[in-house]
C-alpha cells in the first residue's frame, strides 16, 4: 500500500512549501471563514475512467482517488506527512522492530452496518499475500511473518526481519472479510461484484453510482467514525480532455480540475484573469514525480562517467524548466524531493557550463569533429537516439531541449516518441535503448531499492538503466532494514552523494502540481502534503451552496 | 431474391471467420501484453508470479493458434469473454453500456445529415452556378477542411462559456438526480446538441456533394428531357423522376456507413467527454485488452457484411433496371 499511495494516489500530495499563489488562497479562505455547514455537491474531474472499486487489485490513480474516500487504512498521513492512526487508535513497535501491535478503534462500522474488527485487518493481509490475488503491492507484506487478531480490537504483526516500511504498509485499504472472503479464496477479487458496484468500506463516503466513462457518484457516510463529512455528495466526472476540463472550469461546470490540476500554461496565462481568480483558488506545490534523462549504462559511451558529467553540465535545468513548465517546477539533484526528511541538499551539483562540458568530453576521448561538426572517436560519430513515450507532451519538449543542448556540444541526438506498451516491451525491457526521457514517482518512504539496487536489473525489474554501485547497494540494504529514522537518514544521505557523483541518470526536475478548487468551498488549507489530506473538513457555507435537492 | 439473400448470408460466415482470424493475429503482433501494462511509471514491484498467473488466467501462455481456437470456440457459443482490464467485466456488458449513446448520436447525426444534404444537394444541382450553389459550395469546403476538435472547442467556448446556453461536455448535469422528468430529458438533449452539431457539420459536406453530383448527372439524361417534353411541371420532373434516380448512389453510401454507426468518433467523444464506443475501443487498444478489441471487431465486421447485403438488396428495390435484369438472366 505504501507504494500505491506513494505513487498513484499521492502524486498530488507534496512535501515542500507552497508558492505565493497558495498563500494568498489561505488568506482568502481564513479571512472569509463562514460557518461550516453540511450539504452541497463537489464536482471533480478525472481524466481517466476508474477501472474498479477495490483499489487493492487496481493500479490506476483515478481508482485510488475514489477508493481513498471509500476505504480506510489502519494508518494514514497527516498534513505534514507524519503517519497517524486511521482505523488504528495507536500502535507500538518492539525495540527490535520485529513486533508491531495495533490498537483499533471500537466504534467503526462497515458501510453495510457490520462492525469492523481486527479480523478484517487479518483478512486484508491474507488477501494481499494470497498468490492468486492479482495485486501489484504484495511486496509490502513480504517481510511479515504472522498477523493475528489478539482480540477484536488488537492486531499483532510479527516481522521476519526489520522492515522500514512496516508501519506505512498498513495504510493499505482494509477490506471486509464478511463480504469478500469467498472471492479472495477463489482468487477472483477482481471479478467480485463489489469491484463494480456497492463496495463495502469504512471510509467517509459511500458508493452511490458508477456510470463507466461518465461519472462516479459518492455520498457522505453519516456513520463515519470521525464524523460525517460536510460535503454531501462527490461527483467525479470523467473528462479525458484537459482542454475541456478547463472550459468546464470557466463555465463553472466543475469545481476542480482534478487531482492533476491545471497545465502550466493554463495556470500561468489562461487562468489569470479576474473572473477566474474570483471563482477559484489556485494552489501550487511540488509533485511527487521527477523527470530524468536516463542512459543505458551498458553502452560504452555512457558507461564513461565523464560523458555523463559533461551532459549534466551541458543541460541548463533552469532554462529547461522555464521552457517546458513555464517555471513551475523545482530542479532535481537526486531522487528525493526537496523538503522531505530524506532529502540531502549537500550533494555535488552540475551548474550549466559548456566549456567544462567540452573539456570533460575531450578527456573522455571525444576530440575530433567530422564534416557535420559532430564529435568523433575511433572513427565513430557521437550520435544516439533519445526515446520517450507518446502522450506526454512535456517529455517530448524536454527531449527537444536536450537535443538542442547536446547539439552545441557536438553530439547528434535523434528523438523517437513511441507508444507506451511498445516502448516498454521493445525497448526498455529488452534494454534496446541508448537514452530515454522518463519519470519516476517517489514514495513517502525513501526506500528506492527496486529502482537502484544492482540485483534489480532483470528485464522485468525497475533498474532499467543497469546501475550498479556496491556502496549504493549497501546503503539501500541498510536503509530498508532499519526502523529508526535518524539512522536511515545517514544511509540515504550517503546514497544521494553517491548518486550525485555517479550521475547514472541526469535528474532534471520535480514538476509542480497545480490544483484549483472552487472558491465557495472552504476549509482548504495547503500543507506539505498537498490539499486533499483534510477533504472531510471541506465545506460550503449554507448561503453559498449550489447543488441542492429541489 | 430470398434465395439470393440466403446464399449471401451463408457465404458471409467463412468471410467473418477469415476477418477475425486476420484481426486476431494482427492485434497480437503489437508489442506489449495486458499483464505488463499494470505498472506504469511507478516503482512498484513488478510481481513476476502475479504476471505469470494472470497470463495463465487470460490464456496468454498458450500458443497463439490455440488461443485463437479457444476464442473462436467461445464465440460460437456467443461468449465474448471477460475484459482483461482490472474490472474483469464481461465484454458484452462493457460494449452494451457504451453502445446506446454512440448509436443514438450516430443515428441522429445520420438523419440530420440526410435530411439536410438531400435538399441542399438537389437545390444546388438544379440551380447550378447560382448564388445558392456558390454559397453552399464554399460552406461545404469549409466543412470539409475544419478539424472537428477545433470546431468543437470553438462551439464550446461560444455556447458554453460566453453565452452559457448549452452545457459543455458530458451527458448529464451533476444535478441530474434533482431534476424533474422533463427537465432530465431537456438536460440530456442539451448535452447532445453540440456533439451532434459538430459531427453533422463534417458529414453534411460530403453527403450534399454526393447528392449534387448525382443529381447533376441525372438531369442531363434523356428521360428527364422527355419528362419535360411531356409538359410535366418542373417540380414533378425533379421530385419524381430525377430524385428517385439520383438517390441510388446515396443509398449505397448510406448502406456502407451503417457499420460506422456503432464506431464512435474518438475525437468528438474525448472532447465532449461522452462515454461511447470510440473511447472504449481506443482504451482497449492501449491496454491490449484483446477480448474487448475482438468483441468490438466481430460486431463491426458482422454489421459491415450485413450492411453490404442490405445495400445490394435495397439497390434492386430502388432501381427497377436491376430487378428486371436479374429476372431476365434467370429466365
Amino acid at each position: 500500500m505504501s507504494l500505491l499511495r506513494l505513487t498513484g494516489l499521492l502524486l498530488l500530495l507534496a512535501l515542500t512549501g507552497c508558492g505565493g499563489e497558495a498563500d494568498s488562497a489561505v488568506d482568502r479562505v481564513t479571512g472569509l471563514s463562514a460557518k461550516p455547514a453540511y450539504g452541497d455537491t463537489f464536482v471533480d474531474a478525472l481524466t481517466g475512467n476508474i477501472s474498479g472499486l477495490i483499489p487493492n487489485v487496481l493500479t490506476d490513480s483515478a481508482s485510488f482517488e475514489v477508493g481513498g474516500l471509500l476505504y480506510s487504512g489502519l494508518v494514514t498521513r497527516d498534513k505534514d506527512l507524519n503517519i497517524v492512526g486511521e482505523l488504528a487508535e495507536s500502535w507500538e513497535f518492539s525495540r527490535d522492530c520485529l513486533n508491531l501491535t495495533f490498537r483499533l478503534r471500537k466504534n467503526v462500522r462497515w458501510h453495510d452496518g457490520h462492525p469492523f474488527t481486527a479480523d478484517d485487518a487479518v483478512f486484508t493481509y491474507e488477501a494481499m499475500i494470497n498468490p492468486k490475488t492479482p495485486t501489484a503491492y504484495r511486496e509490502d507484506f513480504r517481510a511479515v511473518d504472522s498477523v493475528e487478531a489478539v482480540d477484536p480490537y488488537t492486531l499483532h504483526v510479527r516481522y521476519k526481519q526489520p522492515y522500514a516500511k512496516a508501519l506505512q504498509s498498513w495504510a493499505t485499504w482494509v477490506l471486509p472479510r464478511h463480504v469478500l472472503e469467498t472471492y479472495v479464496k477463489e482468487g477472483r477479487l477482481r471479478e467480485a461484484p463489489q469491484n463494480r458496484s456497492n463496495p463495502v468500506g469504512t471510509g467517509p463516503y459511500r458508493f452511490s453510482e458508477w456510470k463507466p466513462g461518465e461519472k462516479v457518484v459518492l455520498v457522505a457516510n453519516p456513520d463515519y467514525f470521525e464524523g460525517r463529512p460536510y460535503l454531501a455528495r462527490i461527483v467525479y466526472r470523467i473528462i479525458p480532455s484537459q482542454a475541456t476540463i478547463f472550459l468546464e472550469l470557466k463555465a463553472k461546470g466543475v469545481d476542480s480540475a482534478g487531482p492533476a490540476g491545471l497545465t502550466a500554461l493554463q495556470f500561468t496565462r489562461q487562468a489569470d484573469f479576474p473572473a477566474f481568480r474570483k471563482a477559484y483558488n489556485k494552489f501550487q506545490y511540488a509533485d511527487n514525480v521527477y523527470t530524468y534523462l536516463g542512459f543505458n549504462l551498458s553502452d560504452p559511451r555512457f558507461a564513461d562517467k565523464r560523458v555523463r558529467h559533461a551532459f549534466a553540465h551541458a543541460i541548463n535545468k533552469r532554462e529547461l524548466i522555464e521552457g517546458v513548465r513555464l517555471g513551475l517546477a523545482r530542479e532535481a539533484t537526486g531522487p528525493y524531493k526537496p523538503g522531505t526528511w530524506a532529502y540531502n541538499p549537500n550533494v555535488r551539483t552540475y551548474p550549466y557550463d559548456m566549456a567544462k562540458a567540452r573539456e570533460l568530453l575531450a578527456a573522455a576521448g571525444w576530440r575530433e569533429r567530422n564534416a557535420e561538426g559532430i564529435l568523433v572517436k575511433d572513427g565513430q560519430p557521437f550520435e544516439f537516439v533519445l526515446r520517450t513515450n507518446q502522450g506526454n507532451d512535456e517529455r517530448r519538449k524536454v527531449a527537444e531541449i536536450v537535443q538542442a543542448s547536446l547539439k552545441d556540444l557536438g553530439v547528434k541526438v535523434d528523438i523517437q516518441v513511441i507508444e507506451w506498451a511498445s516502448f516498454l516491451k521493445e525497448y526498455i525491457k529488452k534494454k534496446r535503448f541508448e537514452a530515454i526521457i522518463l519519470g519516476w514517482g517517489v514514495g513517502l518512504d525513501p526506500d528506492q531499492y527496486e529502482v537502484w539496487h544492482s540485483s534489480k536489473t532483470g528485464p522485468d525489474d525497475l533498474n532499467r538503466i543497469g546501475y550498479a554501485n556496491p556502496e549504493a547497494d549497501a546503503m539501500l540494504e541498510k536503509g530498508r532494514a532499519s526502523c529508526v529514522e535518524a539512522e536511515r537518514k545517514k544511509y540515504y544521505d550517503r546514497f544521494q552523494e553517491i548518486l550525485a557523483e555517479d550521475q547514472p541518470i541526469i535528474f532534471l526536475f520535480f514538476r509542480d502540481a497545480l490544483p484549483v478548487v472552487a472558491s465557495r468551498i472552504r476549509g482548504v488549507v495547503p500543507a506539505p502534503s498537498g490539499i486533499r489530506y483534510n477533504f472531510n473538513e471541506w465545506y460550503v457555507p449554507k448561503q453559498l451552496q449550489r447543488y441542492t435537492a429541489g | 431474391m430470398l434465395g439470393y439473400a440466403l446464399r449471401r448470408l451463408i457465404l458471409a460466415i467463412p468471410l467473418l471467420i477469415g476477418i477475425t482470424f486476420i484481426s486476431f493475429f494482427v492485434i497480437h503482433l503489437a508489442p506489449g501484453e495486458p499483464t505488463e501494462l499494470q505498472t506504469g511509471d511507478t516503482p512498484v514491484q513488478s510481481d513476476k508470479e502475479v504476471r505469470e498467473r494472470l497470463r495463465q488466467v487470460y490464456g496468454l501462455d498458450k500458443p497463439l493458434h490455440v488461443q485463437y481456437w479457444n476464442w473462436l470456440n467461445r464465440l460460437a457459443r456467443l461468449d465474448f469473454g471477460r475484459s482483461f482490464s482490472p474490472d474483469a467485466r464481461p465484454v458484452l456488458q462493457k460494449i452494451g453500456e457504451r453502445l446506446p449513446v454512440t448509436l443514438l448520436l450516430n443515428i441522429v447525426e445520420m438523419m440530420v445529415i440526410v435530411a439536410l444534404a438531400i435538399p441542399v444537394g438537389v437545390l444546388s444541382a438544379t440551380r447550378q452556378y447560382s448564388k445558392f450553389d456558390k454559397v453552399t459550395t464554399i460552406f461545404v469546403f469549409v466543412g470539409f477542411a475544419t478539424p472537428d476538435f477545433w470546431l468543437a472547442l470553438m462551439l464550446m467556448i461560444l455556447f458554453g462559456v460566453q453565452l452559457g446556453w448549452l452545457p459543455i461536455s458530458g451527458l448529464r448535469s451533476p444535478t441530474w438526480e434533482y431534476l424533474s422528468f422533463w427537465q432530465q430529458q431537456w438536460d440530456f438533449v442539451a448535452h447532445l446538441t453540440l456533439p451532434i452539431l459538430v459531427a453533422t457539420f463534417g458529414g453534411l459536406a460530403g453527403f450534399s456533394r454526393y447528392m449534387r453530383q448525382s443529381m447533376l448527372e441525372v438531369i442531363r439524361q434523356d428521360y428527364i428531357q422527355s419528362a419535360r417534353a411531356k409538359g410535366l411541371p418542373e417540380s414533378v420532373v425533379i421530385a419524381k423522376h430525377a430524385l428517385r434516380n439520383a438517390l441510388l448512389p446515396i443509398v449505397t453510401v448510406l448502406g456502407l456507413s451503417l457499420p460506422g454507426l456503432i464506431g464512435g468518433s474518438v475525437i468528438v467523444e474525448s472532447i465532449f467527454a461522452i462515454p461511447g464506443m470510440g473511447q472504449l475501443m481506443v482504451q482497449a487498444v492501449f491496454e491490449r485488452d484483446y477480448p474487448v478489441i475482438m468483441g468490438n471487431l466481430v460486431i463491426v465486421a458482422t454489421l459491415t457484411l450485413v450492411a453490404n447485403l442490405i445495400a445490394d438488396l435495397t439497390y434492386s428495390l430502388v432501381d427497377p433496371r436491376i430487378r428486371v435484369a436479374a429476372r431476365r438472366s434467370r429466365r
